[in-house]
């Protein structure tokens, strides 16, 4: 397995009186996607939010490319080079696609060179660039917020639930898009309810249940054992082909 | 890239809708100008007063009652300077007046600025997230300051002499209209224009739209949202002030209760314009200042409640507001 970029070691979260993460452990190897499965409320999210700053972790330790970054503030991790993609997309509703695109630049200007090369992945950028976000499609909105992660050279992207209430010619969309960024060298973390987009694109595996890790390894291995998927996440991968 | 922006002329045509429905009701077309500039000026002295505490909401979620003490402390700094340089205000030149006005205004915004950088270091910033407190903590800074204000330059109002050459009106005809006003009307606009520019063609002002909707999300892309919330925090209290001494020349003086007078109409302009929204502030602030003065000159009986009247009405028709924020 390749070195890790995103090493979690017993880590914990809290909110409010709820104690979320209880000791969570796993890696993320560099260039490579990683998927992070696991049933509704396991701490997938919480997970996510824990390693961008935005919520505490109460204990245990999360090292980026090979940094102590547990305490590390929110926009310090993203000058760092993590890109993040909640679950609501955090679009900007009254802003432009492109004064959205323009915000994740921060070299404040944008590169027309990176721009082609996501009109490519996503050509409904292009066609509604001047247009608001709110106005904009769940699927457009889902490809303006992966395309902001992406509008400049990441070194980790988190991405979660993107195929999240999507058509499935989107989700085709997006699984094409995806592949597209494998071929980067960007690693990526992606929190997934959709066994066939997880299965199709991911390397590597980490299943969570109840604040802890579960299961960790290949993602092709999760793939081809029915039972472990059954064990794990409650049904086998086959029920969502 | 043909899906174009629209905008939503609505809110506007409202504002049309009111100046034509208030000329029959006026009679006169003479009397109806005087009325007019009259409320646009009213409106654009709230807007700047109101400007800030509405991106400061927007931004942090943050109920600053005391928005109102930063209104009293720039008129009473306004007035210390005024009255030292009264020689230059007795003056029938428009120069010799702006040369004691201008040093005024920069007392007044740079006091009520430093007071809100206070303000949001020592009182705001524990109670982030806490609406209650927030209201508690902030009404009681209000309080102190008024007391503070007394304690600084007396209880008793001070009389503010108009400028010699901003005195009186200007005639069309039947038409009277008060310098003073226009004045007022114009440095409104270049506020509003100011604003505008500032939000609509810099990129801190993206990020101020930005953060008015996702703060989250801002730092998420790498930007401190709380740098930013204090610059918008200082510069809000800064046009208070500016909004004050306007006022408080509108008025001819200055008391220390001012501020909080005006935290009534304030907060009605931001909820009618959209909490979070400058432009929503300044249409508001257009409608309370044109409605105040038709009203009151068309039914008197009825003006102490039309601008709830109008509040209520506007929000049956736009529950969260003529422009408002999506909060994502």
């Amino acid at each position: 397995m390749a070195e890790a970029l995103l090493s979690l070691a017993g880590v914990h979260t809290h909110i409010g009186q709820y104690h979320i993460l209880q000791g969570v452990d796993f890696e993320v190897p560099r260039g490579g996607l990683t998927m992070l499965l696991g049933r509704n409320g396991a701490g997938k999210t919480t997970c996510l939010r824990t390693v961008m700053g935005l919520w505490r972790a109460s204990a245990g330790s999360i090292r980026y490319d090979g940094k102590n970054a547990t305490h590390t503030p929110t926009p310090d991790l993203a000058r760092q080079g993590i890109a993040y993609v909640p679950e609501n997309m955090g679009i900007f509703a009254g802003l432009t696609v492109r004064e959205n695109l323009l915000l994740a630049a921060r070299e404040q200007a944008l590169d027309e060179k990176r721009l082609e090369w996501i009109f490519g992945l996503f050509p409904a950028m292009e066609k509604s660039w001047h247009g608001l976000a709110g106005t904009l499609s769940g699927g457009q909105k889902q490809m303006l917020a992966i395309s902001r992660a992406i509008v400049e050279p990441r070194r980790l992207l988190l991405v979660d639930e993107p195929t999240k209430g999507l058509a499935p010619a989107i989700i085709a969309n997006m699984i094409d898009a995806f592949k597209e960024l494998k071929r980067t060298d960007t690693t990526i973390l992606v929190v997934e309810q959709n066994f066939h987009f997880a299965r199709t694109l991911g390397d590597t595996v980490a299943v969570m249940d109840s604040g802890r890790i579960v299961h960790t390894g290949a993602m092709a291995a999760l793939a081809a054992d029915q039972a472990l998927q059954t064990r794990l996440l409650g049904l086998s991968l086959e029920a969502h082909q | 890239m043909n899906a174009a922006r629209r905008f939503d002329w609505m809110p506007l045509a409202l504002v049309g809708a009111v100046l034509l429905a208030a000329l029959p009701l006026v009679g006169s077309a003479s009397t109806w100008v005087t009325l007019t500039v009259a409320g646009l000026a009213m409106g654009m002295m709230v807007y700047m007063m109101a400007s800030g505490l509405t991106l400061v909401f927007g931004l942090m979620d943050v109920m600053n009652f005391a928005h109102g003490a930063f209104i009293s402390v720039g008129a009473y700094a306004a007035a210390s300077v005024l009255l030292a340089l009264h020689g230059r205000m007795e003056q029938p030149s428009l120069a010799a007046n702006l040369s004691a006005m201008l040093p005024a205004a920069l007392a007044a915004i740079v006091l009520a600025g430093a007071l809100g950088l206070f303000f949001e270091r020592v009182v705001i910033r524990p109670v982030y997230g806490d609406h209650l407190k927030q209201i508690l903590v902030t009404m009681g800074g209000l309080i102190v300051c008024e007391q503070l204000i007394h304690v600084v330059w007396g209880p008793d109002q001070i009389p503010l002499p108009r400028a010699a050459s901003l005195a009186g009106s200007i005639t069309f005809g039947d038409v009277a209209i008060e310098r003073y006003r226009l004045l007022a009307v114009l440095v409104g606009l270049a506020v509003f224009a100011a604003m505008w520019l500032l939000l609509a063609r810099t990129r801190i002002g993206l990020l101020i739209r930005a953060g008015v909707e996702n703060a989250e999300m801002v730092e998420s892309l790498g930007y401190r949202i709380r740098r930013l919330f204090v610059g918008v925090f200082v510069a809000g209290s800064g046009l208070a002030g500016l909004g004050g001494v306007m006022w408080a020349m509108y008025q001819e003086s200055v008391n220390a209760q001012m501020g909080m007078q005006m935290m009534v109409v304030i907060f009605i302009v931001i909820i009618i314009g959209g909490l979070g929204s400058v432009g929503g502030c300044f249409v508001g602030a257009l409608l309370v200042g044109l409605l105040a003065n038709y009203i009151g000159y068309v039914a008197p009986k009825l003006a102490l409640g039309s601008n709830i009247l109008l509040m209520v009405l506007v929000l049956l028709w736009r529950p969260n507001g003529l422009y408002p924020v999506g909060k994502s």
